[in-house]
């Protein structure tokens, strides 16, 4: 009996992914879990496994086409074997095909190593891993002159020497939102096709760019989390003075550790400080009523360039000190840019952070990330005069912007919490290492 | 500065301290008319008489649990054990009396006293002659353990030991008694215990060691110099309590760690120097941590091609070394 390969659910909300690429043509063999095709979904990237060990029998879906999660991909069998009859009429409507047999789904949710095929780089060391991600030194282009090929802590090191263009010079933090979450739709979804009047001609010279998954997805998202929860903003400043002090006192030490200490970290402890004075915020709307989720789990929406934002989620964020968390931020932050999230690790939120400073917005009404009931946008980091009993000083400040849907806050309830933010930040007091 | 063997430092060591204190006394089997089987209290007999310089039956109990009273009565004895391989019988009076008497009087008394052994094989001593224990009393808090490799630690350690308010076992590499030579300033000094000593930087691999091991070690990474390979050698010098921050500050430089002492390998005092490694320094690390250790056989063979099957040498450290810079 051949085995069928089906796409698999690889997120929460995600109903549908695009093949790729096949990795193996019609006739090949292949081994169980060895890499049978790329899909890419609104979320990850990521790499199909064989569910069984045999010869690829039939290929039903082609390179490029979107399909919904639950459809019938391929057939693996031995070679000559007949495929069921009916089954391959099924192929590209989701809803008629059988359900996947459980097991080559949860072992499809679980990418593969390498997403290309590159050169297997052996055994990593500790350090050389380490110093690969501080410095990040992308290892395929490091020669290895260890045992066996190995990468050695030398010839990273002699690597960055000769690559110093390499060497990280932006904090991970410093890569924002680019602005897609808090940019009014009215400009962002010009197109939408609610009234006809508006929709736009294409004139001489105009250029159509096809949409992606990713660029999809983000507009509809936002578009129904603006029809779904009634939007308020409220906007407070922080004076940064002892988290700048104290970032600039144990940057060094963390970095010891590994961890590359950024703001970000920082925002996100006074969020977790906040969310635990004032669960309310850390919620769902229901028909039946306020859900107040026990996990506070916060996402960090970051920038993919232009291909958009994915908004990675630090789980219990409660239980993790401040070394964890920043550890928490590079780890997500690097592996959202590298297309290397697991699918688990971009669902589940409860509460959004997004931080559009570093492009210079002072302050902005970001969008909620549905179903949460708020989101905190973090503007620069500045010096500015302040008025310091009636003296004029200059101060680290920063502006911090709270939107919250009002079903479940009022104005006064969501400035406690975000109050309770400032006070956090502004009252650092937390030990480094 | 005079040159000086091993053991001709220790006894000046312990002289001095005999002179500078007169609660100082040796106690042991021919420490006193016969000056030592290995000649370490030569003369002193002579020069402070047999109140000072005391001759014991062969009772290594006694002789440690004699150690013990006098300590707590205020004396600072030190006791010599003729060759590690005979303290067994005063394991318990070690173990159940020096170590814990601070602890279970909550301070109120306290057993300054020296435990002097001669440890270490390659002397075709055979089996009771030959051992190196030091793993038993690292394993006990409230002993310190101190293992000096050249003459001038020698003399600076066994002074801190005198005057250090807790029981201090002294492990003495008994071959190089006399192999070992090596400067010694003049005058009043002390080496602190508790703190290790990079004889050797480098920059390839680090190696750990000491005593006899250490001493060997240096010879192995002066021959692997010539062959392009950078040693950076860590003289530990006190195994209780150990000197972290110098071993997880060699590591950090180099990447790779060798652990390399004379005991046997399972259980041996190296194994809990290659564990702080692998916890305390995981993401500095290049390579596995690894040993280099007698075997585990239960002693030193007194047949000298099973002897030297047995014993670690310069070629066989200088190889284990080798290895790892090819990693």
């Amino acid at each position: 009996m051949p085995t069928k390969v089906i796409m698999p659910q690889l997120g929460e909300s995600v109903v549908e992914g695009t093949v790729t690429r096949w990795m193996k043509k019609e006739g090949e063999t292949i081994l169980e879990f060895e890499a049978l095709l790329e899909v890419n979904t609104d979320k990850v990237d990521t790499e199909i496994p064989s569910p069984a060990s045999g010869t690829v029998l039939k290929l039903l879906v082609p390179d490029g086409m979107t399909v919904t999660a639950g459809t019938l991909l391929a057939w693996i069998g031995q070679p000559g074997e007949e495929i069921p009859a009916g089954d391959i009429g099924a192929a590209l409507t989701a809803h008629s095909a059988p359900p996947a047999p459980r097991q080559s789904v949860t072992a499809s949710a679980v990418p593969a190593v390498s997403p290309r095929s590159e050169r297997d780089l052996g055994f990593i060391s500790p350090v050389v891993a380490r110093i690969a991600r501080e410095n990040q030194v992308d290892l395929q282009q490091v020669t290895g002159t260890g045992q066996g090929g190995r990468i050695s802590r030398k010839d990273v090191l002699a690597f960055i020497e000769t690559h110093p263009t390499t060497v990280a010079s932006i904090p991970i933090w410093e890569t924002p939102a680019d602005g897609d979450l808090f940019r009014p739709t009215e400009l962002m979804f010009k197109t939408a096709p609610t009234e006809t009047s508006v929709l736009p001609v294409k004139g001489q010279g105009d250029q159509l760019i096809p949409h992606t998954t990713i660029r999809r997805s983000i507009a509809e998202h936002m578009l129904k989390s603006k029809t779904i929860s009634p939007h308020v903003t409220t906007v407070m400043e922080v004076d940064l003075s002892r988290v700048v002090a104290h970032r600039s006192a144990n940057k060094a030490a963390f970095a010891k550790d590994g961890a590359n200490l950024t703001y970000t970290a920082y925002f996100m402890a006074a969020i977790v400080a906040a969310l635990k004075v004032y669960p309310l915020v850390n919620s769902s709307w229901t028909d039946e009523g306020v859900l107040l989720h026990s996990a506070i789990n916060i996402g960090m929406a970051t920038s993919l360039g232009t291909d958009g934002l994915i908004v990675p989620v630090i789980k219990a964020a409660d239980g993790l000190s401040l070394l964890a968390l920043t550890r928490a931020v590079n780890d997500l932050a690097q592996r959202a840019r590298d297309r290397k999230l697991l699918p688990d690790e971009v669902k589940g939120g409860t509460f959004t952070l997004t931080n559009h400073g570093i492009s210079g917005s002072l302050f902005a009404t970001p969008i909620i990330n549905q179903p949460q009931c708020g989101i905190l946008g973090v503007g620069v980091v500045q010096k500015r005069a302040v008025v310091i009993n009636d003296a004029i000083a200059i101060r680290q400040m920063v502006y911090v912007s709270l939107t919250f849907d009002h079903r479940i806050l009022d104005g006064a309830s969501a400035d406690w919490f975000l109050a309770k933010v400032v006070d956090v930040l502004q009252n650092w007091a937390e030990p480094g290492i | 500065m005079p040159e000086m063997t091993l053991i001709d430092a220790i006894r000046q060591g312990m002289d001095e301290e005999l002179a500078r204190d007169p609660n100082v006394f040796i106690l042991g089997e021919d420490v006193g008319v016969r000056g030592g089987v290995f000649r370490a209290t030569m003369g002193l007999f002579a020069k402070y008489g047999p109140e000072r310089v005391m001759d014991s039956p062969l009772a290594e109990a006694s002789i440690i649990g004699v150690g013990i009273g006098a300590a707590m009565y205020g004396f600072r004895p030190i006791c010599e054990i003729q060759f590690a391989d005979f303290i067994h019988p005063a394991f318990n009076q070690i173990i159940n009396e020096a170590a814990k008497m601070c602890y279970r009087s909550n301070g109120d008394w306290t057993v300054p006293m020296v435990i002097r052994a001669p440890y270490g094989g390659g002397i075709g001593g055979g089996l009771y002659h030959s051992q190196s224990l030091e793993a038993f009393f690292t394993h006990t808090p409230g002993l310190k353990v101190v293992v000096p490799s050249n003459p001038r630690d020698a003399r600076g350690l066994i002074k801190s030991a005198v005057r250090d308010p807790n029981p201090v076992l002294f492990f003495e590499p008994k071959k190089g008694y006399r192999l070992i030579k090596g400067e010694v300033p003049e005058g009043e000094y002390l080496v602190p215990i508790g703190q290790a000593a990079v004889s050797r930087p480098g920059t390839d691999v680090s190696v750990f060691a000491y005593g006899m091991m250490h001493y060997y070690t240096l010879q192995a990474a002066e021959k692997l110099s010539a062959e392009g390979i950078s040693v950076e050698v860590v003289d530990l010098r006190t195994l209780y309590p150990v000197d972290r921050e110098s071993i997880l500050a060699s590591v950090r430089k180099t990447g790779k760690a060798l652990v390399v002492y004379e005991d046997n390998l399972t259980g041996g005092y190296g194994a809990e120097i290659a564990a702080l490694i692998g916890e305390l320094a995981f993401t500095d690390l290049d390579a596995p941590v690894r040993r280099l250790a007698g075997p585990d056989v239960p002693a030193v063979p007194f047949s000298h091609p099973l002897q030297d099957w047995f014993m670690l040498n310069p070629e066989k450290i200088a190889s284990a070394i080798r290895d790892l810079s090819k990693y």
